[in-house]
């Protein structure tokens, strides 16, 4: 302890010379170094840096690790084909493997475009579609398919076009952002629902994702306490819902509304939803009555993945390696570090959790993590609302994302894209996109020197 | 300089005694991996020229005997590279993220992206329209998916052989293919410019790794600490993670042709020999090249066991064994990984995942001795 408090006033000092007459550093535990805990963090920083499973697995756990991760990142094919393990593709369909959205198991991006003109059709970037009432389209179901197996015709195509807004920072430096406006073209069944709200969601990177599950509930209710207490217009709500594993009703973790409780559940959902894969879960193919071409496609067996090797994968999902920190202790980090307390950004990117007791993986019990979020869904305003409410979500809540391995999505998938659909460019895009229950935080940013923005972003950059 | 050790070295005559003789730091070590690094893809992209010649015989005049001269390059070629694939897995020239590992070595592929399959006449690329062109090829490489492979070894593999239908032979694609069969000539265009891409990303490695440049073989020995890191990452990756893993676990697992490594020309037994050769290779800092010159060195290996001799003679053993162990694995590899947990095929695979398992945990307590905690093995 006392050595401790003797490095601190050391890096203090250091700050005073560094940042003459700024806010002062933050302060910095060895622990945060490892923000998956010591058996959930891998050293890698390059393009692999999301790939890597926990250290500690067991020998078993690796192998299936491995299998996971060849069925997470192969194409799987139209049956019937000679590939038996891997048949079954669509008959609607958005990728053929998970690794096509989750490439190197890292953060997804818009489509390309060039001279303001979509250059193809979103990978990544699927769009959940509903009808008031939280119903599925009557004609195209709760997701837009815009690929299909031959003699399947697409349900449509996505046509995005993006408006520039401009403004600035209270120093006068302009900044631009762009807001997306989402279509529905070629539209093979017929129209939509005259009432179709449609959300554009993007695949985030796939680290830790067993850690968060790991997190007891009851740490996640004490979020939304402890921001209700503090009084500053933060007030984080638990999404729940039902669980397929489970049979039951559970907090809602994971996906952008927090509208899946377990990892098990939202692979299995993403098998049929995205790739048009059936399993004991989801035995059946996800055709709409009306769409008779896909109804009468052959199907890859029942289910099409066996659950072994969905298991496989679920695990493969549980145990990819958090990234251990960079320069967590520079001065620029440890000044952005404060910047983003004072900005009151740690309210729902709660920093740090003990995990508890995890059945599937026991050695992610009692481990001290650094997610920085809280799980909770928040009013982010107006201009981030898609307007379509999922589960307890109402259409202007989103759940806090973590921020671990921000820095490097970079480097592993080659782009900046951030939010639920990818609009942001780079990481003050993000911050400056943020309204409703943030908004002081943004007011906050928007004052900050050039200076203190950069140190921000360094630290952001670092985890 | 340069001459002049190899004139020592290509002696033979250095026994390990006097090997140790030799000044081992890290700056030797990585000095040595540098030398092999290069002999290694001079080599390689040697071989795969040689190959390059056969195939364009075959297109200039098909027929089954220079078809199978052009196979048997291709199997000789890969003889070369599967020892290099020992210097990946720390994003070095080779599979940094402008590197060209993907257009090379890239599998599984998913056939009728590329030509024809059984059932499907008119699938592929080659059958469509689409301009066969460098850039248009590499754009389409691993579009959509990692399996959308175009371009590589297991392109031309799966050009030279087609696919594996049979049971106790390799691809049985007819010569015909390239002279009266539909799109032949589209198909041999094909398969001209995939060999041509695979031979120019070649030597852009090579050219990385070549002696007194300015280039990443300079900054890699400069490297100190961090270069010896990137080293034990290679091996222990290419150990656990990618050979033992992805290449013969999952075959072991799934049972399915599939998922062997060279599926087309069955000779993925080869492929494992050759990926454990290398790694020894590089932690003894030995490279028989080859016209048979023997390069030896500074290693790993002596590195370690300076710190501790018996951690680094555990890791020799298990390497050796590792290579024993695959050189006894039976032809064709789709065939010995099929049956019940005990058949003997089934035992001889699982000896060689379990000997590689056992020496990436060596391998990571070598690394400790060294300073390197938390060693990256891919698994």
């Amino acid at each position: 302890m006392h050595s401790k408090l003797a490095l601190a006033a050391i890096v203090l000092a250091g700050s005073v010379l560094a940042y003459e007459g700024q806010a002062l550093l933050a302060q910095y535990a060895p622990s945060e170094e490892l923000p998956g805990g010591e058996v959930g963090t891998t050293d890698d920083h390059g393009k692999n840096a999301f790939s890597l499973p926990y250290p500690g697995l067991s020998d078993q756990q690796k192998t299936d690790f491995v299998v996971g991760n060849s069925f997470f990142k192969k194409a799987w094919v139209e049956a019937p084909s000679s590939t038996k393990a891997r048949d079954g593709l669509g008959p609607h369909f958005v990728a053929q493997s998970c690794g096509a959205c989750h490439t190197l198991d890292g953060r997804g991006a818009p489509p390309d475009f060039s001279n303001g003109i979509q250059q193809e059709q979103p990978m990544a970037l699927l769009i959940r579609l509903s009808i008031p009432g939280q119903k599925p389209d009557p004609v195209y179901g709760g997701q837009l398919n815009n690929r299909a197996i031959p003699h399947v015709k697409p349900e449509g195509q996505v046509q995005i076009k993006y408006e520039t807004i401009t403004s600035q920072f209270a120093d006068g430096t302009k900044y631009e952002l762009l807001k997306p406006h989402y279509r529905i073209s070629d539209l093979a069944y017929g129209p939509m629902h005259k009432d179709i709200m449609l959300s554009p969601r993007i695949a985030p990177q796939m680290i830790g994702l067993g850690l968060l599950e790991a997190i007891p509930e009851a740490k996640i209710l004490a979020n939304a306490a402890k921001q209700k207490a503090d009084n500053k217009g933060i007030n984080g709500e638990p999404n729940y819902v039902y669980d397929a594993f489970a049979k039951k009703e559970l907090i809602g973790r994971f996906g952008w509304k927090a509208n899946v409780a377990s990892i098990g559940h939202q692979s299995a959902g993403a098998f049929l939803g995205d790739i048009g894969i059936t399993s004991s879960i989801n035995p059946h193919e996800d055709c709409m009555p009306a769409q008779t071409d896909c109804k009468k496609a052959p199907s890859g067996g029942k289910p099409e993945i066996d659950d072994k090797t969905l298991k496989q994968v679920i695990l493969y999902s549980q145990t990819l390696a958090v990234p251990t920190r960079r320069d967590a202790d520079s001065p620029a980090v440890l000044h952005g570090k404060q910047i983003f307390k004072d900005a009151n950004c740690v309210s729902c990117h709660t920093p740090s959790y003990k995990t508890g007791e995890f059945k599937a993986i026991p050695q992610l019990a009692n481990q001290t993590i650094y997610p920085y979020t809280d799980l909770l869904l928040h009013d982010m305003g107006e201009s981030l609302a898609d307007g379509r409410p999922d589960g307890r979500a109402n259409g202007r809540q989103w759940k806090t994302p973590p921020l671990w391995g921000l820095g490097l999505v970079h480097t592993v998938n080659g782009h900046t894209r951030f939010l639920h659909d990818g609009r942001a460019r780079n990481l003050m895009e993000a911050v400056l996109w943020h309204g409703g229950e943030a908004e002081a935080s943004k007011q906050y940013v928007l004052k900050l020197t050039a200076q203190d923005r950069e140190n921000l972003l360094t630290f952001l950059n670092s985890l | 300089m340069k001459k002049l050790l190899f004139a020592l070295f290509s002696a033979g005559l250095i026994a390990s005694s006097a090997v140790q003789a030799v000044d081992i730091t890290p700056q030797t070590v990585l000095s040595q991996y540098g030398s092999l690094v290069s002999a290694g893809y001079q080599d390689s992209l040697a071989s795969a020229r040689d190959m390059q010649s056969k195939i364009n015989a075959f297109l200039a005049n098909p027929s089954p005997e220079t078809q199978q001269a052009a196979q048997a390059a291709w199997r000789e070629a890969r003889e070369w590279y599967g020892q290099t694939e020992a210097f990946r897995f720390y994003g070095g020239p080779i599979d940094s993220d402008t590197g060209p590992e993907g257009f090379m070595n890239a599998w599984p592929l998913d056939e009728a992206y590329i030509d024809y399959v059984k059932g499907k006449p008119k699938a592929g690329i080659i059958n469509s329209k689409t301009p066969i062109t460098e850039a248009k090829l590499r754009s389409l490489n691993e579009r959509g998916g990692e399996e959308n492979i175009a371009t590589g070894w297991h392109a031309i593999e799966f050009l030279l052989w087609g696919q594996d239908l049979s049971r106790d032979s390799a691809g049985q694609r007819p010569f015909s293919d390239y002279s009266s069969a539909p799109n032949a000539k589209r198909r041999a265009e094909y398969l001209k410019l995939v060999t041509q891409m695979l031979i120019n990303d070649l030597a852009s490695v090579e050219k990385e790794w070549q002696a007194g440049q300015r280039n990443y073989r300079a900054q890699f020995e400069q490297g100190g600490q961090d270069s010896i890191k990137k080293i034990f990452t290679s091996l222990g990756t290419l150990s656990r993670g990618e050979l033992a893993g992805e290449r013969i676990e999952v075959a072991l697992d799934t049972q399915n042709q599939e998922d062997e490594h060279s599926c087309f020309s069955d000779n993925t037994h080869r492929d494992i020999v050759v990926n454990a050769k290398g790694i020894q290779n590089v932690w003894e800092g030995r490279f028989v090249r080859r016209n048979g010159e023997v390069l030896e060195g500074a290693s790993l290996k002596a590195l370690v066991a300076q710190k501790n001799a018996s951690v680094a003679d555990a890791v020799s053993a298990n390497m050796l064994s590792t290579v024993q162990a695959a050189e006894a694995i039976e032809a064709p590899f789709d065939r010995e990984i099929v049956g019940k947990k005990d058949a003997a095929g089934r035992k001889r695979v699982q000896a060689v995942v379990e000997s590689l398992k056992n020496q990436t945990k060596e391998l990571v307590n070598a690394a400790k001795e060294l300073g390197i905690k938390r060693l990256n093995t891919g698994v």
